[in-house]
């Protein structure tokens, strides 16, 4: 009898733990959030975000930082969605299945797990020195697609496997071409699907920060990039070299700073979450 | 003579081969990538091999290339990724599969509904972030019991760490329990196991490949992780298991070197790449691993 009592207790207990261990990570992120927003949200004003950075710390602001990760997150999406939704659709609609298929397959999930560090020193050696790009913002877009292509190309393959063969069928029996096909009915039915993954991918991109100092971006850069040749910095980079100094105001600023990152990044999940939400609805094969 | 003239048809496969050929070369280049990543750290890394006997890079104790007295022993990277990967493990296994395990066999639908998504806000979050947290929050409330906590710590980044790679094993668990089949479970509640038992000695065994997998994309993650310790665990080669001490990793060393202005073709510019594809092939081992695995125990219950 009492065996049987001490199960049912250490059943029950684990309800506890396990609800405790769920809202353990969730807690510590508001808590840290809390933190942020107390720390930097003061100093969050117009001069922040359009001053250039500077030794001072009250006259910093990020500028530079800011239209530097817009022009990253435009060049990636540039360069990286053509690629990565075309890989992923030959990958899908046209690759045989074969030893071949399989090799590349392993391949890309072998790129998903690659530290993006290394994608930086990919970056280093290729675009930055072989192709003498340097720190420039086109070398750190064209590591960056890179980094993003194999989360582009699953999503992408993923999408279009939930597209009915029906509708495949429906389509070549009209006489379509297999390129017709996937163009006027294949992809605009996973479209949903492969934007949400696109626009994740970016989010990713717009928070690394290894691979862009690996290939030479800079800390400091007094200047907004005017094209793609132009060295620059990002947000990230930003936050990680005022964190890097001894000074609390610069812990304030690098505060202010993730706050306008963590806008971004959570403004594009938000985005992503409610696309797939909305398109898992209206898809009902 | 008749001239050739193509009719609309074959015009139209032309045009098909032509789109064919354009996205089999985008699919190239994922290849390509791969190829450059392999050519450039073995071809860097050959120049610096030249120089430093595999031996001292393997065997040596310090790891100072950067001082004027250079050593490259690459044991202190090593011993500082091990330390801080083993501190995020420690923390993330056991809280991960706790929240899988809850999350499949005992939470309502609905409360599993609202906690996926806010977990994966977890990983959403970029991981400078993630330093910044380790550093300014996480460390001074370590030090109010810890007093000979140093400012930059093992402990605190491989925490911070863990916490952040707590989704990766959740999810992935998760998956795995979820697929196992109800007619275990029941088999189980018919013996008259309570849901605790039946969780932990049927469905946690019967699911075990995936929560490996889980855990081995856990370790690759923090092994490779890289703000997070550069920020809060130090810059400073430590050969220690001390978590209180400042350790370097070899993703922080990486970061420390681009940080300087750092000639190409210098002995300072190979290291990188050295301990590049020592990182390299400590993920490619790991990834493959668990590729392995669930390859081999994908179908085993369809």
């Amino acid at each position: 009898m009492n065996k049987i009592k001490a199960n049912r207790l250490k059943d029950s207990a684990f309800r506890y733990v396990g609800i405790f261990c769920t809202l353990f990570g969730i807690v510590i992120l508001l808590i840290f959030i809390g933190n942020i927003l107390f720390q930097g949200l003061s100093r969050i004003d117009w001069d922040f975000l359009t001053n250039l950075p500077s030794r001072r710390a009250s006259k910093a602001g990020i500028l530079t930082a800011w239209t530097g990760t817009a022009w990253i997150l435009g060049l990636t999406a540039l360069i990286g969605i053509p690629i990565g939704v075309s890989a992923g659709i030959y990958l899908q609609e046209y690759g045989k299945k074969n030893r071949l298929a399989s090799i590349v397959e392993l391949n890309i999930a072998n790129l998903a797990g690659v530290p993006s560090i290394i994608y930086g020193l990919l970056g280093l050696e290729i675009f930055a020195r072989v192709m003498q790009l340097g720190g420039s913002l086109l070398a750190g877009a064209l590591t960056l697609s890179l980094l993003i292509l194999p989360i582009i190309i699953v999503a992408t393959r993923e999408a279009l496997k939930a597209v009915p063969r029906s509708l495949r069928e429906a389509s070549f029996g009209m006489g379509a071409t297999k390129w017709q096909t996937i163009w006027y009915q294949v992809l605009p039915a996973a479209a949903g699907g492969i934007l949400t993954g696109i626009i994740l991918a970016l989010s990713r991109a717009v928070g690394e920060t290894a691979p862009l100092i690996v290939i030479g971006a800079l800390a400091y850069v007094p200047f907004v990039a005017s094209s793609p040749m132009d060295e620059f910095t990002v947000l990230p980079i930003q936050i990680f070299n005022w964190v890097s100094r001894p000074q609390e105001e610069f812990l304030v600023n690098g505060a202010a700073a993730i706050i306008i990152l963590l806008l971004i990044t959570f403004v594009m999940n938000g985005i992503a979450v409610y696309l797939r939400n909305r398109w898992q609805k209206k898809v009902s094969w | 003579m008749r001239f050739y003239n193509p009719t609309h048809r074959q015009l139209k496969n032309k045009g098909e081969k032509v789109i064919e050929y354009a996205l089999a070369l985008s699919g190239l280049i994922t290849v390509l990538t791969t190829i450059g990543i392999i050519w450039v750290l073995v071809s860097e890394s050959w120049g610096f091999f030249a120089e430093i006997p595999i031996s001292q890079f393997l065997f040596d104790t310090q790891w100072t290339p950067l001082f004027s007295d250079k050593h490259y022993g690459i044991l202190p990277l090593l011993s500082g990724t091990f330390l801080t990967t083993l501190i995020a493990l420690a923390t993330a296994v056991p809280f991960g599969i706790i929240i899988a395990v809850y999350l499949s066999e005992y939470a309502h639908r609905d409360f599993r509904k609202a906690m996926k998504p806010a977990l994966e806000v977890l990983a959403a979050v970029p991981t400078v972030v993630y330093g910044f947290f380790a550093l300014t929050v996480v460390t001074p409330f370590l030090q109010t019991f810890i007093p000979d906590l140093s400012t930059f710590n093992a402990l605190s980044a491989g925490l911070v760490m863990g916490i952040m790679i707590i989704p990766v094993i959740s999810s992935l668990s998760e998956d795995a329990l979820y697929a196992v089949p109800k007619s275990l479970r029941e088999a189980s509640y018919g013996m008259g196991a309570t849901k605790f038992q039946t969780s932990f000695k049927v469905v946690v065994p019967a699911a075990s490949s995936g929560i490996l997998v889980s855990v081995i994309l856990g370790i690759a993650r923090a092994v490779g992780e890289t703000m997070v310790v550069a920020i809060a665990a130090g810059q400073q080669p430590n050969l220690t298991m001390d978590p209180r001490e400042a350790v370097e990793t070899i993703t922080a060393y990486i970061v420390q070197v681009s940080l300087g202005d750092v000639q190409h073709d210098s002995m300072e510019y190979r290291t990188i790449f050295a301990a590049g594809i020592t990182l390299f092939v400590f993920t490619f081992i790991l990834n493959n691993i668990s590729f392995w695995i669930k390859k081999k125990y994908q179908e085993k219950y369809e």
